[in-house]
């Protein structure tokens, strides 16, 4: 029972403020500075590369 | 030497499942054990007969022979376990048709758990495990990593769907709700989901893009979350190596407790977040335009990924639980109500400025409606998770109309989209045989969704407000048997909805069937490039 106790404890007081903290710091974090243009380039990144692999030679690079 | 040491692995495999086939002490134990050597036996020969031929270098092509096995695997089993779900309906409105001299095998209590998982695990499972090897090599530009090892997680997936249904309906199960399958079927389908692990977590470790695109992290979710479901939920120790029965490790409403948590996560990682990952991909790619807001996605997927996890405990309400923890179910259920909605609205959104293609591309028209219906079962479960409204639809058919309009209408008709979207392209075909048939296929689907979770509205709401109904003197006013009585005509209805849904799964492997034998090839722009 003592462990049960402790493990309620913390679950509802710290580790429930940890999580809640460690949500919002995640959905903060999009909003960062210049997170805007990643954003926009890793969303468009599903066009490219349709039929074949990138080519392992990164003077090739595809745009 | 590797191939040496697969032809031993298999080859003992095939002994040692003949010998537990000789000593089994049930039936399905039995015809599980010989499975499994016939399987390790036709693995041996074909490793046999490929040993030491040349492994040409193919890290410049994508691995999508699997992709398309997973293609056909998907159309197959949907379609079983669609035709098993009409079955079992039916067998619901007339009773009859659990036949006399099928008693034990083909009776609805055996086809049930057939039913669920068929559609849950071999069309969903087969849905995700193509889909992701789909979407992780085009968004990391890398070929599947580990060789073979797609190969292995597809047959081995097979493998668990066919030990898995043919137990069912001898009678091996676990009694425990989507995690039927017994223990030694459980170890296999551990062995197969880390090996799903490893080869997608090693296309992203070797991707050539920078960042790893949110459809992946959904998928990746869906497979860990998954894994760590299945370890705990059937922790069990069998009562003999050589027979199928086990004895879980926990009891009571613990146990309870467990299997919900399971049961709830199996829906929201399993169901949504793997098929939100297609959502992500798929929605765009058909569109041709990228999601609505990638910000939103990323707050969806951490918002989904932090709630959903304590939603189980409102399968439980009004039992042994403690008060709290249902308490907790529900409040978590009911936050769950955003995340999802956004999502929706980001999947809905991702067609903003191009409605039109509403009206000319039905493949878009279906995956829409089941964006749609995401946000309507998303709207219903949290709305049923509240204790004063549980009280009203539990053990009601209103539950199995809210799954049915989450499987049907959002699963269902995404994976058709996909299949759609994709068997064109991994067969290098110009376009589909026949929009028409697609659009054929909309509508009955469509149809048949909304009489069938009608039907269990007004069947779920009618049998929970017949079960409460007291007289003056506070005895119950129906018996069982009387809401058993009034519910046929609803049973009717929802077998007919089951069989337009059905009809409409038939069409569609009929024009994919089309699709590859009648279709042009298309012509690539890089079928000349020599390899390298």
């Amino acid at each position: 029972m003592e462990t049960y106790s402790f493990l309620r404890h913390m679950a509802d007081s710290w580790f429930l403020l940890a999580m809640t903290l460690g949500f919002l710091g995640l959905c903060l974090w999009a909003f960062r500075p210049g997170s805007r243009a990643a954003h926009q380039e890793i969303a468009t990144s599903i066009f490219r590369n349709d039929d074949r692999p990138a080519s392992s030679d990164p003077a090739k690079k595809e745009g | 030497m590797w191939d040496y040491l697969k032809l031993i692995g298999l080859g003992l495999l095939a002994l040692l499942a003949a010998i537990a086939a000789n000593y089994a002490h049930d039936l399905a134990y039995q015809v599980n054990a010989v499975t499994v050597m016939l399987a390790a036996g036709i693995s041996f020969l074909y490793v046999l007969r490929t040993a030491g031929d040349p492994r040409p270098n193919l890290q410049h092509e994508y691995f999508d022979g699997v992709v398309r096995a997973g293609a056909i695997a998907t159309a197959f089993w949907g379609v079983v376990g669609f035709l098993v779900g009409v079955v079992i309906a039916t067998q619901l409105a007339f009773p009859q048709l659990n036949f006399e001299w099928a008693q034990g095998y083909l009776n609805f209590g055996r086809l049930r758990p057939l039913h669920t998982s068929a559609v849950i695990f071999a069309f969903g499972g087969n849905a995700l495990i193509m889909s992701s090897f789909y979407i992780v090599q085009r968004t990391s530009a890398a070929r599947l990593f580990g060789g073979s090892l797609g190969w292995f997680v597809f047959w081995g997936w097979q493998l668990v769907i066919v030990l898995a249904a043919t137990g069912y309906v001898l009678g091996a199960t676990q009694g425990k709700e989507y995690a039927e399958p017994v223990w030694y079927v459980d170890i296999l389908i551990t062995v197969v989901w880390v090996a799903f692990l490893v080869a997608f977590m090693g296309t992203l470790f070797k991707r050539k893009e920078p960042h790893i695109y949110v459809a992946n992290w959904f998928l990746l979710s869906m497979i860990l979350t998954v894994a760590m479901l299945h370890l705990v939920n059937n922790a069990a120790i069998p009562v003999s190596i050589f027979g199928s029965a086990q004895v879980q490790l926990y009891a009571g409403v613990q146990d309870a407790m467990v299997q919900w948590w399971y049961g709830h996560n199996a829906v929201g990682f399993f169901l949504t977040a793997g098929f939100l990952g297609m959502m992500y991909y798929f929605v765009p790619k058909q569109a041709e335009r990228p999601v609505y807001s990638y910000k939103l996605s990323i707050i969806h997927f951490w918002a989904l990924i932090f709630l959903y996890i304590w939603a189980g405990p409102h399968h439980l309400h009004y039992t042994a639980l403690p008060d709290w923890a249902s308490t907790l179910g529900m409040v978590f259920s009911v936050i769950l109500w955003m995340p999802s909605w956004g999502g929706m609205i980001n999947g809905l959104m991702t067609l903003s400025g191009a409605w039109d293609k509403l009206r000319t591309d039905p493949i878009i028209r279906m995956m829409v409606v089941s964006i749609g219906f995401y946000g309507m079962s998303t709207f219903e479960g949290p709305m049923m998770s509240i204790k004063a409204v549980n009280s009203l639809s539990h053990y009601t058919d209103w539950t199995i109309g809210h799954v049915h309009s989450g499987a049907l209408g959002w699963n269902g008709m995404i994976t058709f989209g996909v299949l759609y979207y994709l068997v064109p392209r991994l067969w290098n075909r110009e376009r589909l045989y026949s929009l028409k048939l697609v659009s054929w296929h909309f509508w009955l689907a469509t149809i048949g969704i909304v009489l069938y979770a009608s039907s269990m509205w007004v069947t779920g709401i009618m049998e929970g407000l017949m079960w409460r109904e007291v007289d003056a003197n506070g005895f119950l006013v129906n018996a069982f048997a009387d809401t058993v009585a009034a519910k046929f005509p609803m049973y009717v209805v929802r077998a007919l909805g089951g069989g337009l849904f059905l009809t409409g799964a038939l069409i569609m492997c009929y024009n994919l069937w089309m699709t590859v034998r009648a279709q042009p090839q298309r012509v690539t722009q890089h079928a000349a490039v020599p390899a390298e």
